[in-house]
């Protein structure tokens, strides 16, 4: 490709943890791989739904800050999702811009992506397609174990994204959509309930629990009243799944997320269920949740109306 | 047939073999992972094996509990299919720079490293699962001698290539990650090579280990 036909952002400024993630890799627990992909799943639909992209797209995700962008090329739409705060810098001047919308760039044209509002992930993508090499199917990133393109690491200054597709037939499209925060947190016991004490199992649904800055993809740690395990502070290491939350030997609730270790050693007091895990990863640091008890039929259910509202909002995209 | 089946969350089946550790039921373990990852199940998104437990994820959007649960309480596996077993080995360099952990494990043991070493590479290991992080082999069993817990304070990073001990089993870190096992030395020889997609872990389920013992200078040699 000669270099003038070249469509790309150059990234100005990197934000905090900003990589490229889809719907993530299947069946490779059994070698230490995660599922990876994009934390909060309902936000990447609407995102490649709004830019009729294929519905497995690569998208970039940032947490907290995200990027700021410049671009070279033909004219190209973007949109961003999530509570996103984000400024649209052209030629005639500077515009704030809003998530769920797309939006016009012309060769030179900035996007300065400041933050997410209380909130902690946001996405970004176009009307095309990014150049990203697949790892298992899936170019999801993660930084972990290396895994992805960019060498498996999080996006840097001066890294050039390139567009190898753009989309020519499109149509700029919007959704009036405000998110969807979440209470209580559902949960379904786990394997080890019986593990801790009659009075930990209580406190562990009546109290409240604090979101701590040891949260990343991996995992979020949360600071509460100690869980007292009255058996053994570890079990046989076995599998674990997003959404297993596991009490560590100083008595700490962790919940496993996208990019967790395939398996652990700490019991199992119970597992957030399907439909509030998009919700869950949200919440930042320092909010404080509290854990309801469903059951499994419960959650089944639960999930099916969670896929069924997602749908309902993709079809008012106008 | 896996007679005790439970869920793990609204999207896992959690399928127990049993609460010891030994190879018997490991075995087992691993010829059901195989078996039904073979059928290439639709809608099954994760198979995980460990030591006494098998956990199998799946799409809610393809299945429920109940009737993946039924499919899967109904598989029997009828010939007695003999498990793919590769000997693989591993070079380990226990020089100082290396065995982070062996004063303390000398003396929790009280035994004399040449001895504690001398045990460790005179058996073979059986691989029991893969995980944790890509790659990583949990291995076993380690004589009653030298089975002693993990440290106290888990490392926040165990070096790349770190072998280390903890109860009856070995492992190999196959990245820096955090850790809390007892490191008596380190491979040069890649155990995760992401750029194999058929086959990226040097060890799998099932497999044998025999470590055998390198200079500091063979390491460097190997790493060059």
């Amino acid at each position: 490709m000669k270099s003038k036909d070249r469509n790309y952002f150059k990234i100005l400024r990197a934000g905090i943890n900003t990589t490229y993630q889809d719907l993530g890799r299947n069946n490779l627990y059994h070698i230490g791989i995660p599922f990876s992909g994009a934390m909060d799943k309902r936000n990447f639909q609407l995102l490649n739904s709004l830019l009729q992209n294929d519905y497995n797209s690569p998208v970039i995700e940032f947490a907290y800050q995200g990027p700021h962008l410049k671009y070279f090329g033909k004219d190209i739409f973007f949109c961003i999702s999530g509570n996103v705060s984000f400024k649209i810098i052209t030629k005639e001047g500077v515009i704030d811009g809003n998530s769920y919308q797309c939006y016009l760039l012309k060769n030179g044209d900035e996007v300065d992506i400041h933050s997410t509002n209380k909130s902690v992930y946001g996405y970004f993508s176009i009307n095309g397609t990014f150049g990203v090499d697949y790892y298992w199917g899936s170019c999801s990133i993660n930084t972990q174990a290396q895994i992805g393109p960019n060498n498996g690491n999080k996006f840097s200054k001066d890294l050039e994204i390139e567009i190898i597709d753009i989309n020519n037939s499109f149509n700029k499209r919007k959704l009036d959509y405000l998110g969807s925060t979440i209470e209580n947190i559902r949960v379904i016991k786990g394997t080890n309930y019986d593990y801790f004490s009659e009075s930990s199992q209580n406190k562990f649904f009546k109290e409240s629990f604090k979101i701590t800055k040891l949260s990343d993809r991996m995992g979020m740690r949360l600071e509460g009243p100690k869980i007292e395990n009255i058996v053994d502070p570890n079990i046989k290491s076995e599998g674990l799944v997003k959404g297993v939350i596991q009490i560590t030997s100083a008595g700490d609730p962790i919940i496993m997320l996208s990019d967790h270790g395939t398996i652990g050693g700490y019991p199992k007091i119970a597992t957030v269920i399907s439909a509030d895990y998009d919700r869950l990863v949200q919440l930042t640091p320092g909010s404080n949740i509290k854990f309801k008890d469903v059951s499994l039929e419960d959650a089944e259910t639960l999930y099916k109306l969670y896929q069924m509202e997602t749908n309902n909002i993709i079809s008012q995209i106008k | 047939m896996i007679k005790n089946i439970l869920n793990l969350g609204d999207a896992a089946l959690y399928c127990d073999f049993g609460s010891d550790v030994n190879q018997e039921i490991n075995s087992n373990v691993i010829k059901y992972f195989y078996h039904i990852k073979k059928l290439n199940l639709k809608g099954i998104t994760n198979l995980t094996p460990s030591y006494n437990k098998l956990i199998i994820s799946y799409d809610l959007n393809i299945h429920s509990f109940l009737s993946l649960k039924k499919k899967i309480e109904n598989i029997e596996i009828k010939e007695n299919n003999k498990l793919e077993k590769n000997l693989i080995e591993i070079p380990v360099c226990c020089d100082n720079v290396f065995a982070l952990d062996i004063e303390r494990v000398e003396n929790k043991l009280k035994l004399k490293s040449e001895i504690i070493l001398e045990k460790f590479f005179s058996k073979n290991y059986f691989c029991y699962m893969t995980g944790f992080v890509a790659g990583m082999p949990f291995l076993g069993d380690l004589d009653q001698e030298m089975r002693l817990k993990r440290i106290e304070t888990p490392r926040v990073k165990v070096p790349k290539g770190s072998v280390g001990i903890t109860e009856q089993f070995c492992n190999i870190y196959s990245f820096e990650t955090p850790g809390g096992w007892n490191i008596l030395g380190n491979t040069p020889q890649n155990i995760f090579d992401s750029s194999n997609q058929s086959n990226p872990n040097l060890v799998n389920p099932g497999d044998t280990i025999k470590f055998y013992r390198i200079t500091l200078d063979q390491y460097n040699e190997i790493k060059r």
